[in-house]
């Protein structure tokens, strides 16, 4: 759900990561805040437990600039991935106007990457979104490491409908920027199309 | 999707802004702020400078999701009020209309009891004033009278912009 304010010239759209636990969702935020101008971003917010891991959400507003006079703003989110966090994601999806999911591709997370993406589509539906009319984008996360799968079997497993998707390495910054780029267009061709 | 979009009009935004003001003078507060469910910031009066409110905002919102599906859990609707006491400052947070959440920052030049009583006047004319948004953006949303939209000749151009 986007915010509009007609009197202070602003639009707020609100972009969620989602993924399973260790996929690379927070590192993707942390990527985001180190490489964008201060006076383009807030703080980088995290609840996390005593050993990183996300405990309700991250939280990173960006004010990237103006549109036909409007400051457009996004409000980047991640949900804790962790599986028994499943009420908290719940919460997190609430008002969402774009969807990255991140996959990690090592092999042996496929199990969790497929369960991941049916709890991301039950969550959805059961706030009246539908996954296949949202704008959504997928990154195939942790492609520097060895054991990987090929992004096509990924794709073929993650990815049915052919959704944009990129290859990421968040740690060190590939595919960081062109996932986040490509959501928030298709956020904002989304709003073109109602308003 | 967009059936739940929050359109902010001038006009509701200025009597927002005033009913907000009136509060903030009302309970001695340092900090009056308004913030929708989703954890985006609306409109706020007072000293506002040193205070972070987008990230507050977003935290606010947290709070009420979480304690809201706490009282789900209990098989309670949902838990309208939050008060949060500290050191020097304390925070009172209300959910007004199941949409939006009123949140006043206060010390000891105000007290809970004159929070309490000012934040129930001010919900039900924060009602009122919402009602009215829903209203409008219904209709105008109906008709193409939404000349002054800014998104009907966005262009690849404008969004490639936004991430030079
Ligand atoms: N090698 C490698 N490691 C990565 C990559 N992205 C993230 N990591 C590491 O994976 C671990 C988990 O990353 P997080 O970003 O915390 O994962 P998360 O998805 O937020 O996890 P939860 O909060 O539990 O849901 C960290 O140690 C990261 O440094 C990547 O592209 N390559
Ligand atoms: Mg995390």
């Amino acid at each position: 759900m986007s915010f509009i304010n007609y009197s202070s010239r602003e639009i707020n759209c609100k972009i969620v990561y989602y993924g399973p636990g260790l996929c690379g969702k927070t590192t993707n935020l942390q990527y985001v805040y180190k490489k964008t101008n201060p006076d383009q971003k807030g703080k980088l917010i995290s609840l996390a437990t005593e050993t990183e891991r996300t405990l309700f959400f991250d939280f990173l507003p960006l004010a990237l600039g103006d549109i036909k006079g409007f400051k457009v703003r996004f409000h980047l989110y991640t949900v804790p991935g962790q599986v028994f966090y499943a009420a908290s994601r719940k919460l997190i999806l609430k008002g969402v106007d774009g969807v990255v999911f991140v996959a990690d591709s090592q092999i042996e997370r496929m199990e969790a990457n497929i369960e991941s993406l049916e709890d991301l589509r039950i969550n959805l539906a059961e706030q009246g979104y539908d996954l296949d009319k949202l704008p959504y984008t997928i990154q195939h996360n942790k492609r520097d490491l060895p054991n990987v799968a090929p992004v096509e079997s990924m794709n073929k497993l993650l990815n049915p409908r052919n959704v944009p998707w990129f290859e990421g390495v968040a740690v060190t910054g590939p595919g960081v920027f062109e996932t986040l780029k490509n959501v928030a267009k298709q956020v904002l061709i989304e709003l073109k199309k109602h308003y | 999707m967009s059936g739940s979009d929050l359109i902010m009009y001038e006009e509701e935004f200025s009597k927002i802004d005033e009913e907000l003001q009136k509060l903030y003078i009302q309970t001695n507060a340092k900090v009056v702020f308004l913030v929708d469910k989703n954890g985006q910031l609306i409109a706020s009066a007072g000293e506002t400078r040193e205070i972070d409110t987008t990230s507050l905002a977003s935290l606010t919102a947290g709070n009420i999701a979480a304690t809201g599906g706490i009282a789900r859990l209990l098989g309670e609707k949902e838990f309208t009020i939050l008060f949060h006491e500290g050191e020097n400052d304390n925070i009172h947070i209300s959910l007004i209309g199941q949409r939006v959440i009123l949140v006043v920052i206060f010390d000891k030049r105000s007290s809970l009891g004159l929070v309490r009583l000012r934040v129930k006047k001010s919900s039900e004319a924060l009602v009122t004033i919402f009602n009215e948004i829903t209203n409008k953006s219904e209709k105008e949303k109906g008709s193409d009278s939404l000349d002054e939209s800014p998104f009907a000749e966005i262009s690849d151009e404008d969004i490639d912009n936004l991430f030079k």
